[in-house]
C-alpha cells in the first residue's frame, strides 16, 4: 500500500490501482453521509476533483493522485456511506483506475512514512 | 489554541476528548467520542448536555421591573411588557432597516430581565444596550456558566438534582436551589426536545455537569449535534439564517412579535425598523424562510442557490443545510420569493455546478416535544 500527503491510499490489483482514504482521514471527517463517484471510463489528470464526501460537518473532494482511466467505482458507498468510517482501508474503496504509466507511484509515501507524517 | 477564550468546562471537555475548535472566540467542543451523529440520536432518544457558556447572559434592571421592560421595547419588537414573572420569551434586536441584529431570550425575573444572546454578538449586543437602555442598568454576567440539558430523558435526571424542574412548563424560568448554588433554569433549548437552560456560577459548573453526567441517560454533545438538531426543529442561527440582511418577517418570525406592538396593538411600534416590519407583518415580504426537502441524498449546504427548474435566474438560497440524522436524510433551510415558498413546491438546488432537485417544505422537519 503506498499513501499520499492528502491521505490516500493506493494498492495496486493486477494492472489495476485500488484508491482509498486513511482510517486517520475518515476519523478526521467524521461520520460520512453521502458520497458521489465518478462515473466508470472517466479520463482523469493528478489533481483532478473525482469523489466528493460528504461528512455531517463539510464536504470534501478527493483528487485523483494519478493520471488515468476509472474503470470501477464502488456503488456500494451510494447506500452504504457509513462503510467509509467502519471499513477506511477495505471495502471503503472509491475507485479503480488503469494507470498508464505505473512509475507514477514510485513518489508516494510507505505506510512507515505515513505514520510519520500523521504522527 | 491562541487567543480564544475557554468556558469553565474547558478541562473537562479536554478529559472528555472533545475535539476542540475555535468558535465564536472559543474553544469549544465539536464533537466527543461517539461523534456527532450519535449524539443527535442520543439526544432525541434520551439527553444530552451542551455547554453553552459561550452565550452572553445579561442582566438588565432599572429601578422598577416595568421601567426596564418599557426600556427593552425600544430595541425589540417583541411585547416585554406582556412576559409574566416566571417565563421567558424569544426576541430579536432590530435595525433601522428592519434588520435584525441578534436573537436573543428574554426573561422576566420579577425583579430584573435576564437576556441570553448569542456569543459572536455578545459584544455589540452589550453596546447596544448600554447606549439605548435610558435609566437601566446592563450587566454582562461574566462569571456565570451555562448548560443546555436537552432530550426526553432530561427532566427526569435535573429532576433527581433539583425536583423543583419537573414542575416547569415550555419557557418558565426559575430561581432553584442546588446544593446551596443558586440555580437560573428555564424549561427551553436550541433543539426541538423538552429541556433545561441553566445558568450557574462558574466555579461550580464542572460540578454540576459532572452530576448530570453521572446519569446513565445523558452524554456529553458538541456543536456538530447542536447544529443538526437545531436544523431539524428548523431554528435559525444568527450569522447564516437570519442576519442585519432579512427582516423577521423574510425569516418567518411574525410570531415573535406580539399584537401589542403590531398596528392597532396598544404600543404599536416604536422599535427600530418598525415602519418596514409593520408593513411587512400587513402586506408580507418579498421573499420567506422555508424548508427544502433534497431529492437526492446529497446534503445541500448554505451557499447553494434556488431556481426554478431549468431557469438560470436564482430565486433564493440555502443558509443552512446537511443531513438530518434523526430523519435520515438531508436536510435544508435558506430563502426562496415568496410567490414559489408554498409547500411541495419543486425546485432546483446548485451544487458543485450540478442542478439538484428540491422540494419546499414546511418547518420544522420534525415535530417539537416541548413540555406546555
Amino acid at each position: 500500500m503506498k499513501y499520499t500527503e492528502e491521505h490516500e491510499w493506493l494498492r495496486v490489483d493486477g494492472d489495476l490501482v485500488v484508491i482509498g482514504i486513511t482510517e486517520h482521514a475518515a476519523e478526521q471527517l467524521g461520520d460520512v453521509v453521502f458520497v458521489e463517484l465518478p462515473e466508470a471510463g472517466t479520463q482523469v489528470s493528478t489533481g483532478d476533483d473525482i469523489v466528493v464526501i460528504e461528512s455531517v460537518k463539510a464536504a470534501s473532494d478527493i483528487a485523483a493522485p494519478v493520471d488515468g482511466e476509472v474503470v470501477e467505482v464502488n456503488d456500494a458507498l451510494a447506500d452504504t456511506p457509513g462503510l467509509v468510517n467502519a471499513d477506511p482501508l477495505g471495502s471503503a474503496w472509491f475507485v479503480k483506475m488503469k494507470v498508464g504509466d505505473p512509475s507514477q507511484l514510485d513518489g508516494f509515501m510507505s505506510e512507515d512514512e505515513y505514520r510519520d507524517m500523521i504522527a | 489554541m491562541p487567543n480564544l477564550s475557554r468556558t469553565p468546562l474547558h478541562d473537562l471537555h479536554c478529559e472528555l476528548d472533545a475535539r476542540m475548535v475555535p468558535f465564536a472566540g472559543y474553544e469549544m467542543p465539536v464533537q466527543y467520542y461517539d461523534g456527532v451523529l450519535w449524539e443527535h440520536l442520543h439526544t432525541r432518544s434520551s439527553a444530552g448536555l451542551f455547554d453553552v457558556s459561550h452565550m452572553g447572559q445579561v442582566r438588565v434592571c432599572a429601578d422598577s421591573l416595568e421601567e426596564a421592560q418599557i426600556a427593552l421595547e425600544a430595541l425589540v419588537p417583541v411585547s416585554v411588557l406582556g412576559i409574566p414573572e416566571g417565563r421567558q420569551r424569544y426576541g430579536l434586536f432590530t435595525d433601522e432597516a428592519g434588520g435584525i441584529l441578534d436573537d436573543l431570550m428574554i426573561a422576566n425575573r420579577g425583579d430584573d430581565l435576564l437576556l441570553v444572546v448569542n456569543a459572536a454578538t455578545r459584544a455589540q449586543d452589550i453596546a447596544h444596550l448600554s447606549a439605548n437602555l435610558a435609566g437601566c442598568s446592563v450587566t454582562p454576567l461574566i462569571d456565570r456558566a451555562l448548560l443546555a440539558l436537552q432530550g426526553p430523558a432530561s427532566e427526569a435526571a435535573l429532576a433527581a438534582l433539583v425536583p423543583g424542574v419537573a414542575e416547569m412548563r415550555f419557557m418558565d424560568t426559575s430561581a432553584l436551589d442546588w446544593n446551596g448554588v443558586e440555580l437560573w433554569v428555564s424549561r427551553s433549548g436550541y433543539t426541538g426536545e423538552d429541556g433545561y437552560e441553566v445558568s450557574i456560577p462558574s466555579s461550580r459548573a464542572r460540578a454540576l455537569a459532572e452530576a448530570l453526567l453521572a446519569s446513565e441517560a445523558v452524554i456529553p454533545i458538541g456543536l456538530g449535534a447542536r447544529d443538526s438538531l437545531r436544523l431539524e426543529a428548523g431554528l435559525c442561527l444568527y450569522g447564516s439564517d437570519i442576519d442585519t440582511s432579512t427582516t423577521p418577517v423574510e425569516a418567518g418570525l411574525e410570531w415573535a412579535i406580539q399584537k401589542a406592538r403590531r398596528r392597532g396593538g396598544e404600543r404599536e411600534g416604536g422599535f427600530p425598523g418598525a415602519s418596514r416590519i409593520l408593513d411587512e407583518l400587513e402586506s408580507g415580504a418579498p421573499r420567506r424562510r422555508v424548508g427544502f426537502l433534497p431529492d437526492g441524498r446529497a446534503p445541500i449546504r448554505a451557499g447553494a442557490r434556488i431556481f426554478r427548474e431549468g431557469s438560470d435566474d436564482p430565486v433564493g438560497e440555502v443558509t443552512s443545510g446537511g443531513f438530518g440524522p434523526s430523519l435520515g436524510r438531508p436536510v435544508s433551510m435558506g430563502y426562496v420569493e415568496t410567490g414559489l415558498s408554498g409547500t411541495g413546491t419543486a425546485l432546483e438546488a446548485e451544487v458543485r455546478g450540478k442542478r439538484m432537485p428540491v422540494t419546499v417544505a414546511d418547518l420544522p422537519f420534525r415535530p417539537s416535544t416541548f413540555k406546555r
